[in-house]
């Protein structure tokens, strides 16, 4: 009986030795690959084309680029690290990331330019709005005559007012 | 008339002179620099920017300083370059010929995978210095636009002549063999 024990020990031991030694291996192979060619030619830029990697078709430097790439996924490396193995290679300017000096600082300028443009736009828009609004609302409250002259904001002198409320009955209007 | 005068009109037209020069700096900015060409074509020797660079086989660096008093080819090539596969075997016959003869021809990888670039040399049994550019930021110096190209660098450190394209065996006997003759 105690035989018996020892056995099924062993054998649940044996299993349990045999679960741990599968388990990441499974696990690895099942996250990779962790990324893809495709995933990562749109972020990259190819340096001699000067262009986006996705869009240098029947570049050998292209071409030799995205081998680079595969070869690193087939590894089993993150698209981080197949970046960071890129600007090792070729520099930081495979990043895709414009320069800071020269023409390529336009990248960073325009935005911020029209930006400001446009916060400017805005707010003489509401400023104008604000302004109409309160002329609108003006003769309601602030007109010497009640009724006929309202939307002018103009001060009637007394005389006018009673001259014109003379005419205004002469004309019987 | 008043109302081309308000603001609005004003910030367009600004805007759009404002894009219309960026547009203009842009293309100028890019455009192929024959700064290079203009001078040699009237006599003049420009001097060469002092390059360094790491070298290929990843043992150090190495600046066109080190080479003064010696006649310099210096190629810029790339592995996936056909015409750099051309041109190869006469740049190794004639480094072997002018190294005795005070001359050296000096390989500048590209814009390459250096692994790739390292089984070019060995493809080619390559024996002269092989350095490595890797974002390019020196050829911009010599006005470099394709591979491979050729400056070829007097012993006082001065441009001498150039190729856009490969070099071939009639450009190394005018442009190269008579520098050696030229003191320091």
């Amino acid at each position: 009986m105690s035989r018996q024990r020892a056995a099924g020990r062993a054998l649940a031991a044996a299993a349990a030795v045999l679960a741990l030694a599968v388990a990441p291996a499974t696990a690895l192979a099942a996250a990779c690959p962790r990324t893809s060619v495709a995933a990562i030619e749109n972020e990259v830029m190819c340096p001699v084309c000067k262009t986006p990697l996705g869009l240098a078709q029947e570049a050998p430097q292209a071409d030799r680029e995205r081998a680079f790439i595969l070869e690193r996924v087939e590894r089993c490396e993150s698209k981080d690290e197949i970046k960071t193995a890129l600007a090792a290679e070729f520099g930081d300017e495979v990043l895709a990331l414009p320069e800071d000096e020269g023409f390529d600082l336009a990248a960073y300028l325009v935005p911020l330019l029209g930006l400001a443009v446009g916060l400017g736009a805005c707010a003489l828009a509401v400023v104008r709005w604000r302004g109409r609004r309160a002329s609108a609302a003006a003769p309601a409250g602030s007109g010497a005559m009640s009724g006929d002259l309202s939307g002018h904001d103009r001060e009637v002198s007394p005389d006018a007012a009673a001259r014109l409320e003379r005419d205004l009955e002469r004309y019987d209007l | 008339m008043r109302r081309l005068l308000s603001p609005v009109p004003i910030a367009v037209v600004i805007a759009v002179v404002a894009l219309l020069g960026l547009l203009a700096y842009g293309v100028r900015s890019t455009a192929p620099d024959a700064t290079l060409e203009q001078a040699l074509a009237t006599g003049d020797r420009p001097t060469a920017a002092d390059t360094r660079l790491p070298r290929l086989d990843g043992r150090g660096q190495a600046s066109l300083a080190e080479f003064r008093g010696r006649v310099v080819v210096l190629n810029y090539w790339a592995s996936w370059c056909e015409p750099c596969r051309t041109e190869s075997p006469l740049l190794e016959r004639w480094h072997r010929w002018l190294s005795g003869r005070g001359g050296t021809v000096v390989g500048v990888d590209v814009m390459d995978v250096s692994s790739d670039a390292r089984s070019f040399v060995r493809e080619f049994g390559l024996t002269y210095p092989m350095l490595r550019d890797a974002d390019g930021a020196t050829q911009r110096s010599f006005g470099i636009v394709a591979y491979p190209e050729t400056i070829v660098i007097d012993r006082a450190g001065r441009i001498a002549a150039l190729r856009r394209g490969p070099v071939d065996e009639s450009f190394m006997r005018s442009e190269v063999a008579p520098l050696l003759g030229e003191g320091s």
